[in-house]
């Protein structure tokens, strides 16, 4: 669908994870491509049909029959995944004017106003199941429908830009690359779109953190004081142990989720003890090791504990972050009122026009 | 509380030679500011030459309840595809 979206040739053919979009991408037009019969054959047959259609790898949309369970299991998911990105510009736009340099600044505002498009793509993605934008607005602003923990900590310093860009942003890539292929079409969709500007986010951190770790000592300071504080917050963005989260059986069975949290978390975990070595910095955790057995790395799980602290509202940030987005959204009313105003005056006037 | 902005479609041509294709949605009071909304959001990586935007309330669709029936007239009529017909052995530029 975006296929010829992107330029860069570089691109195009990336290996690791965004290899793993265009496979993804790939294989949405294969399924498609797949001959099948092309509606259910009578009403009795509506879960039949979904069920087949999910069966086959192809894609449910908007207007098919879905177990309501399933739409609001998706409204849900898209909705939190929206306001994520919403609420996800604070801790960044905080440095905007206090970037080192102008191009830092220039990229990070470019940054900030991708978050705000990715918002954008998913809650269009979640319109498409029947909710409107206007409730799904008022169900983030009064505390009804959540946002990433993660975005309740607070960015100290100018290496808490990059330790975001490196660690969060590429621990939502981890998670949103299997959502690329998850079965209802318009997240499939506006997913591939996100992780392939995603990837420009983290390997800009990365780019930030590694020219701190390689400056002065202060600097080098700086970036592993960032690693410090971000590890485990990162760590818990992919949610509770496989044995206590509520949603993930039921998801994986309808292919809106394909892998569990603790193998994204442990994914996550064997790609960054490379890119911390190559920074020169150390992750925090005295039993991070290699295990030759699992062919994987042995590490301390995050505190749960404070994690769902977090979640149920009692995280640094969190009352600082919806009083901004209150205040945000208030303080536009009076643009919204005036484009609708001016709109509806334009539209009297040509209405004027064609009568006379 | 001001009325919902209304729900506009936006297509986008990549490419000179490329038809205009289907990229996603998003809501605007008025046609030019979905243009530029379209613009801000959609093309943020010279994604596109030229851009459309259309009310979705001003679509009509097809249900896919009936897909099979509204489709199927299709179905028989093979001889609409140049493969249907038999070409015999020799016969250049056809």
């Amino acid at each position: 669908m975006y296929g010829n979206d992107f330029g860069a040739p570089e691109e195009a053919s990336g290996g690791g994870l965004l290899g793993e979009v265009e496979a993804a991408e790939a294989a949405l037009r294969e399924a498609a491509a797949r001959q099948r019969r092309g509606a259910p054959a009578s009403d009795d047959d509506l879960a039949g049909f979904f069920a087949e259609v999910v069966e086959a790898d192809q894609k449910i949309e908007p207007r098919d029959w879905m177990p309501e369970a399933y739409r609001k299991t998706l409204i849900r998911q898209i909705a939190q995944h929206a306001h994520s990105e919403i609420i996800g510009m604070q801790p960044e736009g905080n440095w905007i004017s206090r970037a080192p340099s102008l191009k830092r600044k220039a990229i990070l505002l470019a940054k900030v106003q991708d978050e705000a498009g990715h918002g954008l793509y998913l809650y269009a993605a979640a319109e498409t199941l029947g909710i409107s934008r206007d409730e799904l607005v008022d169900l983030l602003l009064n505390g009804r429908q959540k946002y990433s923990s993660i975005f309740n900590y607070p960015t100290l310093t100018w290496a808490d830009v990059g330790a975001i860009g490196w660690l969060v942003d590429g621990a939502a890539i981890v998670n949103q690359v299997p959502l690329c292929r998850c079965s209802y079409g318009p997240y499939a969709r506006a997913m591939i779109r996100i992780c392939k500007e995603e990837s420009f986010h983290q390997r800009q951190g990365y780019e930030i953190l590694h020219t701190l770790s390689h400056g002065t000592p202060e600097q080098k300071a700086m970036a592993q004081d960032a690693l410090d504080r971000w590890w485990y917050p990162s760590l818990a963005m992919f949610g509770p142990p496989d044995g206590e989260s509520t949603h993930s059986t039921q998801s994986m069975a309808w292919k809106i989720k394909r892998f569990s949290n603790d193998e994204l978390r442990q994914r996550f975990v064997d790609m960054c003890v490379q890119q911390a070595e190559i920074l020169g910095l150390t992750i925090p955790d005295p039993d991070l090791r290699w295990n030759d057995e699992r062919q994987a790395y042995d590490f301390t799980q995050p505190d749960y504990d404070e994690l769902m602290r977090v979640i149920s509202g009692d995280g640094p940030c969190n009352r600082q972050r919806m009083a901004h987005r209150r205040q945000a959204h208030a303080d536009g009313a009076w643009v919204r009122e005036a484009a609708t105003a001016y709109a509806a005056k334009r539209a009297a006037e040509n209405k004027e026009k064609v009568a006379a | 509380m001001t009325d919902p902005s209304p729900l506009w479609e936006v297509f986008v041509r990549a490419r000179r030679g490329l038809s205009h294709t289907h990229v996603g949605s998003l809501h605007a009071p008025d046609a030019e500011l979905a243009l530029r909304n379209a613009r801000d959001l959609y093309t943020r990586r010279q994604e596109g030459v030229s851009i459309w935007v259309v009310p979705a309330s001003a679509i009509t669709a097809s249900s896919p309840d009936e897909k099979d029936a509204f489709f199927d007239p299709a179905a028989d009529k093979v001889y609409r595809h140049p493969t249907f017909y038999e070409v015999p052995d020799g016969v250049a530029h056809l």
